[in-house]
């Protein structure tokens, strides 16, 4: 995280930040909107975004912590760049939801919560998307992917390894002509 | 006051005929309509390739035909679910339309006049060509009053909700007195839709009476629930009525703001309930002086964060003043102090969406419906291992047995039925011998479930109370708030205990401790979580205490889904030399060819996911499923010869 890419680009996103604010009134009732909307810009609350917040607010750091993390919405980790969502509510458990999230976990070698290293997938466990009648369901960059089962996992997983070959490929072969 | 009124409705009058008049323009009788289901589940099914294939074959084509989205109407066994208005033949209903079928459609029907039978659902108005959907006890045991109009309009267009009657309910309120709105509501007997089943005319009269320069009119759209949408749902297929019940109880109470409380974890309920209030704005009717009448009301949406407790009113309360979302002690109830210590009135999107109607056909109409102490209808999603999930609006009073077995098409595979959950993680889990209970308020608090928000749950004899309960507790473990000490620790313990109890580690004593801890949390807790957070642990150690023992003595999970205590192998009797299906299908590589070249699987590898079970070829089914695990054969993996 120290290289000089990312530093800058954490300074990009609070410059951001600092731009957001000064749109904002100094309210305490805009505590959860604004968090929001960062979240929503950066897709995720940083420490320092936080500290941020609660200068802008008047209110102690500590404080805005623990309104953002008695929320399940506010994520304080970078997210993988395909987001995978698994829902475990009551309707999907019954049809077997943890077993298409151990699936995701095994496929991507990492737990619910975590981001792969290479920064492509992260896995988060949701409550409930309401798709109940369709379950078991999940959510892969904001598309619900209806009835899962493990060679679906697998299928949509292959889905990204091709587009990433073909991606590379294109690139390749552009970059053969220049 | 005779003057603004009939200023009001000439308001009112010169609006609608627009609308009329749009609709009608934009339905031309010679061309073909096509409507499509596009709430989240449809588009979950598939409906936006739907929707591409649609408009693509028609411009190849070159045939004329509107493609409409519409919301959802709640078979969501059947999405994507597509009517189609072809001129010369009545509505018809088709689901299951993928793109092939769309291109099917377009040139069986739209071009040759073959409505394809083999694809229909049925037709939605009576007809001497096609059955109708009302043949259906499905549909025909159905009563739709706040799920009317869901499905059958376009949630974007104002115009089209206008020109289905809709605001004439808010014209009448805003041309009589708050009180004769009240009373209307008192008299129709509507109780609150989000759970606990108060008196909705009684909560307006105390906000209406409450003495303060501030009210506030919050619509609870916080749909926690694991297993529950119909707020969603009617957020995405209606939200015009919403709005209009929130505008006429704002009026009722003398309330100037009103704030929609929608999870966030709803993209498309937030977009469609922003875009119909800017729309319902730029007419006229919500904002500044409404219709002329000098009622004003400010709407907003507020995104909540996804936690459960904060469908709690007073926790909701905290979460809009930017606070953590902890409930409160009552009273002051938020009808005295409220929001920002302002009398405020909270109603969940059922209640609401219920007002339009009842003010429009009148108490003795509502009350005409349902049963005596439960007026109206309730809605249900029911889902889980029923053969037609979805949503479904039914009179209060329908029994259990109806809603599962007759409308919702009751267990499929021939399976049997073992128990329903209601009321989601509050709620009880009943058994068979509950089927006569009619739902209602009363009736299901008194079986030990209750209505909550209308999510039903129904199991099968391969779902295992014991896990199921655990699930739940696992659930309300994460989502209690801390404050009461018995909430936060006495739910872990439960977690604990059941958990142990599903991997086979149960003790004797177990049974007893589950439910003294449970009567302790019961008793201990200050809101409406913690009060009812173990009665999917009671009711199910009460019916089905059989199961737990099973688990405790005998290690042993009699619906085999516990799945430290089930076991998956291959019948070599019955497997088929030189088939490989359930090879592949494995994620985890633990299938083996043995010596006679047949398969077996390794128990070290196995993760028990299922997938071999689907993948045997129907004509073999030589997987077997077996509890407790030791039952499994063992067979060697043969060494691999050395390459």
């Amino acid at each position: 995280m120290d290289d000089p890419a990312s530093i800058a680009e954490e300074e990009a996103i609070l410059e951001d930040i600092a731009e957001m604010l000064s749109r904002s009134e100094k309210q305490r009732e805009n505590l959860i909107p604004i968090l929001q909307e960062i979240q929503q810009r950066h897709s995720y609350l940083s420490p320092d975004a936080m500290e941020m917040v609660a200068q802008h607010l008047g209110i102690s750091s500590s404080e805005v912590y623990g309104v953002a993390t008695f929320y399940n919405q506010f994520r304080f980790h970078p997210p993988g760049k395909h987001q995978i969502k698994v829902c475990l509510g009551t309707a999907c458990h019954v049809v077997g939801g943890d077993i298409i999230l151990e699936n995701f976990e095994r496929k991507l070698g990492i737990k619910d919560g975590e981001t792969t290293p290479d920064r492509e997938f992260s896995i988060e466990r949701v409550a409930c998307v309401g798709c109940c009648a369709l379950a078991p369901v999940a959510i892969v960059d904001d598309v619900v992917q209806a009835c899962m089962a493990p060679s679906k996992v697998e299928g949509i997983l292959l889905g990204f390894d091709i587009q990433r070959e073909r991606d590379e490929r294109e690139r390749q072969e552009s970059e053969a002509i220049q | 006051m005779k003057l603004s009124n009939r200023s009001v409705s000439e308001h009112f009058a010169v609006l609608v005929a627009k609308a009329r008049q749009k609709v009608q323009e934009s339905k031309e009788p010679d061309k073909p309509r096509i409507y499509i289901g596009m709430a989240t589940c449809g588009l979950a099914a598939g409906a936006t390739e739907t929707k591409d294939a649609f408009e693509e074959i028609l411009a190849e084509r070159g045939i004329e035909a509107s493609v409409i989205p519409v919301g959802c109407i709640g078979h969501c066994y059947g999405e994507p679910l597509v009517v189609i208005e072809n001129p010369g033949f009545p509505a018809i209903c088709y689901h299951k339309v993928t793109p092939g079928k769309a291109r099917a459609l377009i040139k069986a029907f739209l071009e040759e006049g073959d409505p394809l039978f083999e694809y229909v659902l049925g037709a939605m108005e009576e007809n001497d060509l096609i059955p109708t959907v009302m043949d259906f006890p499905r549909f025909n045991m159905e009563r739709r009053i706040v799920m009317a109009e869901c499905g059958a309009i376009n949630p974007e267009d104002i115009d089209q909700y206008l020109a289905s009657g809709g605001y004439e309910a808010l014209v009448k309120a805003l041309t009589s007195s708050p009180v004769e709105v009240i009373q209307e509501i008192t008299d129709s007997g509507l109780r609150g839709r989000g759970g606990a089943g108060f008196p909705t005319g009684k909560k307006w009269q105390a906000a209406h009476s409450a003495e303060a320069s501030h009210k506030t009119v919050i619509c609870n759209a916080d749909e926690g629930d694991p297993g529950a949408y119909m707020d969603r749902t009617i957020l995405e297929s209606n939200p015009h009525q919403l709005l209009e019940g929130l505008a006429i109880c704002a009026y009722a109470v003398g309330a100037e703001s009103a704030i929609i409380y929608v999870r966030a974890e709803y993209p498309l309920a937030v977009k469609m309930i922003s875009s119909a209030i800017d729309r319902a704005k730029d007419v006229g009717l919500l904002g500044k002086d409404i219709l002329g009448s000098q009622f004003s009301l400010d709407v907003s949406v507020f995104q909540g964060s996804g936690a459960f407790v904060c469908g709690e009113e007073t926790a909701l309360i905290q979460s809009l003043e930017g606070k953590r979302g902890m409930p409160q002690h009552r009273p002051p109830y938020p009808v005295q102090k409220g929001l920002w210590r302002q009398p405020t009135v909270i109603n969940n999107v059922k209640t609401l969406s219920s007002v339009p109607a009842i003010l429009r056909n009148g108490s003795a109409w509502y009350r005409k419906i349902g049963t005596k102490s439960s007026p109206g209808t309730a809605i249900f999603s029911v889902v889980g291992k029923v053969v037609h999930p979805g949503l479904v609006e039914i009179p209060m009073g329908t029994t259990l047995g109806e809603l599962i077995f007759d409308i919702c098409g009751g267990i499929p595979n021939k399976k049997k039925f073992k128990a329903v959950q209601i009321g989601g993680p509050s709620g009880g889990c009943l058994p068979e011998s509950f089927m006569d209970t009619p739902v209602d308020f009363d009736s299901l608090t008194e079986a030990g479930a209750m209505m909550g928000s209308g999510g039903m749950v129904v199991m099968d004899e391969d779902s295992c109370l014991v896990n199921v309960a655990r699930f739940f507790i696992d659930f309300t473990q994460n989502e209690s708030c801390g404050k009461c000490t018995f909430c936060r620790i006495g739910t872990r313990h439960l977690l604990n205990i059941l958990e142990r109890i599903t991997k086979g580690q149960g003790k004797e004593e177990d049974l007893d401790i589950l439910q003294e801890l449970s009567q302790e949390i019961k008793e201990g807790s200050l809101c409406g979580l913690g009060k009812t957070a173990p009665n999917p642990v009671l009711t199910s150690i009460k019916y089905f205490r059989d199961e737990y023992e099973a688990h405790v003595r005998e290690k042993r999970c009699p619906a085999m889904m516990c799945r430290a205590l089930t076991a998956f192998y291959i019948d070599l009797e019955k497997c088929a030399r030189g088939c490989d299906a359930c090879v592949g299908s494995c994620p985890v590589d633990a299938i083996f060819t043995t010596r006679g070249r047949k398969k077996a699987i390794d128990q070290q590898l196995c993760v028990k996911c299922g997938e071999c079970v689907v993948a045997c070829p129907t004509e073999y089914n030589a997987v077997k499923k077996v509890s407790p695990p030791e039952l499994a054969p063992v067979i060697e993996r043969p060494q691999e010869k050395a390459s």
